[in-house]
């Protein structure tokens, strides 16, 4: 349609086009926030429903989409258009190396920064105010890079999309919390026993549905995932039920000190600290990030060996495995069991942490959030995922730092309860932007002569 | 754990029994008219369009706020009138909502890497149930009953009712029309014609002069029209919603698609009275704790062992 | 060679015995029995339909026969009769590899790697089943170092060795379908299933795929079972040709024989005279050009 528009006019945008988009837009808008927004339901003190006005809330939300989507439609989708042909010409080998040493620099100076990270806050913000740093956002995020990592396997590398992952992670916490209260094991015993039981429980529920294919796949892994959930509320003798375990043991630094404020090995008691339970954050930090860093060194490790390039094959093209004679249910079988073995990792580090778990944690939302991360960070790509987690997980936990907005919109506002909101509206934009992916390229596993980059564009997301 | 009925030794067995099949067949025809839209997506563009089942939630939203602005603010006072009125509205914001939905969220992404659809789609769902949440609030939504009307069918041993209520008739007789029209929407119109078109091959269907973008498009809303009149009826069933409504309905409903046969409409719809009746026999006989499970293992095991489902096409893996 | 030394008959590789295969009510493979000769290359030839892929997608485990019956010899003297094998394990134990007509390769994945993965067994177990293979000890690094030789034999056979690091989905058309030859090479085969190896290729690459069977014949001494179109291929290197019509054997011989064979003539061309002429033609400058190049 526009293919006949002289190259001067491109340059002065359609504003009488770009304003009826932008009204209409505003006028469905309205349509849907008008009620869902602007008449609130609420209950009034005889407890029946009633509806709040919010109209003028809602009339200036649609307000807004209507201007954004003027502007967009003004200024960015002219410009998008015009560069269109560029930008959908693959990238060239010196593109696609340049990239490549960017995020291997952006690797390195990564794990320098993780190294350094504890100390840094805690020379910032003194031992006490280091807390929240080091634990919600450096264990915090940190959990996820691990999970992320450990689904890598199963969704980037092997293909299968699994949507109950979680179940894994649950797995591995239930087994350290019930081991640990019951048999009075130590961490260190546990944390490879809860790696085994929930590679164990990725073979047994894998088995069945391994054969099945992409979307199919994702739906039974999301229904084992429910099904351990809701059996785990439902069997209270087992698991405590909705109510959960609690005074699950802290880790001890390898049985030498420990953490708990009565032992008499008490870490700060022995190195006469003021007493603060810092410590024992900054100790979780460097195990989560030791964990999460075995988990990627035995990623890469396998991605060389025969298994992980069958599973990157498997992603490929699973019928040509099959013809090349390897067994795929296998292939597939350990990828699953490999990948819930580092959730069950990631599992029993969090049931130590915090002491407590309850079916609450392991909810669908969870394997959902794990998922995203692993594909917004760019399927197969470790750096990718970090990235992705820190972006994720850190930027929503960002949101419960902006009380300052309560100034601009009032003291009932709580920017928490939009955290969910904004992670999906981060999902479906990353996605919609960039669907293969912070970064898609794809470094191969063997070279002749040179190892290069493969495009993003050529690498197969797998049949599920 | 056992219900009132059944506490007399299997003397109103056959009162329980048809009791739970009318409760049965009541949730199964909700689950019908969502599973449609599951069904219908999938078969056009081979997607699962997992945020269904928030938009049924979202649906129910609709209805509730139209019925208290009919009800408390314009005074309406003929409940059948409020009710009409209100599937109306609902049907036509939910297809709107989804609408935008499809344009926004998954048409850029159409062609493109295949699992791209699929996570827009789950965070399409968070951000419907977290918006609701913030929206109207994370409480339950009660409504004061549209109508208390029962019907007692007969009595067994010890005055034991077998009742049918005004509601569940009203969602049989409801959920049969709408599905004789969309039957007829699908099969003898230009739009049904050109939905199984686009079924087939979409490349060939547009070739054809098919618009296949708008084909598909409608084919979204209509699904979601659906869902809105099973939000409207569920909304005054259970005269109660909240919003982490849609998931748990959502997966029943999506079993209740693959078990009928994913792509087949009429599948769809037995699927879900089938998933419906399931569930009500299960929590009477079983166990009331793991009605839940039951539904998800009944989604496994189809899966793994029928993944064609009762009326869907066998698929033959091409080499 | 094409007298009356019938290797197919005296020592067969593969034999297919009274094989059938139903699709619901569609027989798309009648009662079909064949052999594939010891060293020879057998062509499975016939009209659109006729139901070659479906028995090459039989003997290599990907369907089940409804009936019927197919034993391969592979060189260490083994019996194995594939209907009752899976698809890997028809790969894997009775060294049966097979190209696919819309070809299948590892797109994302380099030359080199797609040619590793064909040594998946193998090397599956030079590294320990993995658990060796992670811990860095058991002598995987020599193994692997001995796997990438071997597809830098295949890769200098297929001449494409300059392109080794480079993703195979990058390569143009004609150097797919020899990649994928190569890959199935690598799995060490006695018998190469190859479909329509040369559809899609200009005479040039075409006649470079002669050169290139012939040549796994002799050096590597495979067996090659093939379904083709191109009759300067199927004419060219052939030494049993097996024509199918509907699911059904109508002709089976050496090329020559079936080439004048009436039936074949009349079913793979239709009966129209026209044609039948101008594909005899075609036919005769097919043989003439190899009598030219011998």
């Amino acid at each position: 349609m526009n293919s006949a528009v002289k190259p001067s006019d491109k340059a002065a945008p359609d504003f009488g086009r770009a304003l009826k988009d932008g009204v209409i837009i505003a006028i469905i808008a309205f349509a849907l926030l008008g009620p869902l927004v602007g008449l609130k339901t609420d209950q009034n003190m005889a407890n029946e429903l009633i509806l709040q006005n919010h109209l003028g809330l809602a009339a200036i939300l649609s307000a807004v989409v209507g201007v954004g989507r003027f502007l967009l439609s003004a200024f960015v989708y002219p410009r998008i258009a015009a560069r269109g042909n560029r930008s959908k010409a693959a990238a060239t080998l010196a593109e696609l190396e340049a990239r490549a040493r960017v995020t291997r620099g952006l690797s390195i100076t990564g794990l320098i920064f993780l190294f350094v990270y504890p100390i840094l806050i805690i020379s910032l913000f003194g031992v006490q105010g280091s807390i929240k740093w080091v634990d919600n956002y450096g264990v915090q995020i940190l959990i996820y890079v691990m999970l992320g990592w450990g689904l890598n396997i199963v969704i980037g590398l092997a293909g299968l999309l699994d949507l109950g992952y979680v179940a894994f992670y649950a797995v591995g916490a239930y087994s350290y919390a019930l081991l640990a209260i019951n048999f009075h094991l130590s961490f260190w015993v546990l944390l490879p026993v809860a790696g085994i039981l929930a590679a164990f429980w990725g073979i047994i529920l894998g088995f069945p549905v391994l054969r099945l294919r992409g979307d199919y796949l994702a739906i039974v892994t999301l229904a084992f995932g429910e099904i351990i959930r809701l059996v785990l509320i439902n069997w209270k003798d087992f698991s405590g039920g909705s109510a959960g375990i609690s005074s699950i043991p802290k880790v001890t630094m390898f049985g030498i000190y420990s953490f708990d404020v009565s032992a008499p090995n008490n870490f700060a008691k022995v190195f006469h600290l003021a007493a603060s339970s810092a410590y024992y954050k900054v100790f979780l930090y460097y195990l989560i990030l030791l964990l999460a860093l075995l988990t990627a060194f035995i990623t890469i490790r396998l991605r060389r060996l025969p298994i992980g390039r069958a599973w990157e094959a498997l992603r490929e093209d699973e019928v040509a495995c099959r013809s090349l004679g390897i067994n795929t249910t296998n292939t597939k079988l350990t990828a699953f069991a490999i990948g819930a073995m580092f959730g069950g990792f990631a599992g029993s580090f969090f049931a130590a942490r915090q002491g407590f778990v309850s079916p609450e944690s392991f909810i669908f939302m969870e394997s959902a959030v794990i998922v995203a991360i692993v594909v917004l960070g760019g399927m197969g790509s470790m750096i990718g995922v970090a990235l992705a987690a820190v972006a994720m997980v850190g930027g929503t936990e960002l949101l419960r730092e902006l009380d300052f907005l309560q100034v601009v919109f009032g003291k009932g506002f709580n920017p928490d309860q939009y955290r969910m909101l904004i992670f999906g509206l981060a999902m479906v934009g990353i996605m919609v932007w960039k669907p293969r992916g912070f970064v898609s390229a794809r470094q191969p596993t063997a070279f002749l002569f040179k190892r290069k980059t493969v495009s993003g564009d050529l690498v197969k997301e797998g049949h599920g | 754990m056992l219900p009132l009925g059944a506490t007399a030794g299997g003397l109103n067995f056959m009162e329980v029994f048809v009791q739970q099949v009318i409760n049965g067949i009541t949730i199964g025809s909700l689950y019908g008219l969502i599973a449609i839209g599951y069904t219908m997506v999938f078969g056009i563009i081979g997607m699962v369009n997992f945020a269904h089942g928030d938009v049924f939630m979202v649906s129910a939203f609709f209805a509730l706020i139209f019925l208290l602005l009919l009800t408390s603010w314009f005074g309406i006072a003929s409940m059948t009138l409020a009710l009409i009125l209100v599937m109306v509205v609902s049907m036509v914001l939910t297809g709107l909502l989804v609408w935008a939905i499809e344009r926004i969220a998954y048409a850029p992404l159409r062609g493109s890497f295949r699992l791209a659809p699929l996570i827009s789609a789950i965070g399409m769902s968070i951000v419907l149930s977290n918006f609701i949440q913030v929206a109207q609030g994370p409480r339950n939504k009660p409504i004061p009953p549209v109508t208390r009307d029962v019907y007692t069918l007969w009595e067994g041993a010890n005055g034991y009712p077998v009742n049918l209520s005004l509601k569940q008739i009203i969602i049989w007789v409801v959920t049969a029309l709408l599905l004789a029209a969309f039957w007829y929407v699908v099969q003898k119109t230009a739009l049904g014609r050109a939905q199984r078109a686009c079924e087939q091959d979409r490349k060939m269907a547009s070739l054809l002069g098919v618009n296949v973008d708008r084909t598909i498009s409608l084919t979204f809303v209509i699904g979601a029209a659906l869902a809105a009149v099973a939000g409207t009826l569920f909304l005054m069933y259970y005269g109660v919603v909240v919003f982490s409504d849609g998931f748990t309905p959502g997966v029943k409903a999506f079993t209740a698609a693959v078990l009928g046969g994913i792509g087949s409409l009429p599948g769809a719809v037995l699927g879900g009275l089938l998933i419906g009746l399931i569930e009500t026999l299960w929590g009477q006989y079983v166990s009331a704790d793991y009605q839940n499970v039951a539904a998800f293992s009944i989604l496994v095991v189809v899966l793994i062992f029928m993944p064609q489902g009762l009326l869907g096409r066998p698929e033959v893996e091409k080499v | 060679m094409m007298t009356s030394h019938r290797t197919w008959d005296s020592d067969p590789v593969l034999s297919v015995e009274h094989l059938t295969m139903r699709f619901g009510g569609l027989v798309a493979v009648n009662d079909l029995s064949f052999s594939a000769g010891r060293g020879d290359i057998t062509a499975l030839i016939g009209p659109n339909g006729a139901g070659k892929t479906t028995v090459f997608n039989c003997i290599t485990g990907f369907y089940k026969p409804t009936t019927g019956m197919m034993s391969m010899r592979p060189k260490d003297g083994a019996l194995h009769l594939l209907e009752r094998m899976p698809d890997f394990v028809v790969a894997s134990k009775a060294k049966v590899a097979r190209t696919f007509q819309n070809i299948r390769l590892f797109s994302g994945m380099t030359l080199l790697e797609n040619l590793l993965v064909a040594q998946h067994n193998p090397l599956m177990i030079a590294s320990g089943m993995t658990f060796l293979g992670v811990l860095g000890i058991g002598g995987y690094k020599a193994k692997e170092k001995a796997a990438i030789d071997r597809a830098r034999y295949w890769l200098d056979k297929i001449g494409l060795t300059a392109r080794a690091d480079d993703p195979a989905g990058d390569l143009p058309y004609g150097a797919q379908r020899r990649l994928e030859i190569a890959r199935a090479m690598c799995t060490g085969p006695d018998l190469l299933c190859l479909d329509e190896p040369a559809a899609g290729l200009n005479p040039r690459e075409s006649a470079e795929l002669n050169a290139l069977l012939l040549s796994i014949r002799k050096d590597d001494g495979t067996s090659i079972l093939l379904i083709e179109h191109d009759m300067s291929v199927v004419m060219g290197i052939s030494d049993h040709v097996v024509v199918l019509e509907y699911g059904i054997k109508i002709a089976d011989g050496t090329p020559t024989e079936t080439r004048n064979d009436p039936r074949v003539i009349a079913a793979y061309l239709g009966v129209d005279d026209e044609d039948v002429e101008e594909i005899e033609q075609e036919l005769d400058e097919a043989a003439g050009s190899e009598e030219g190049r011998a």
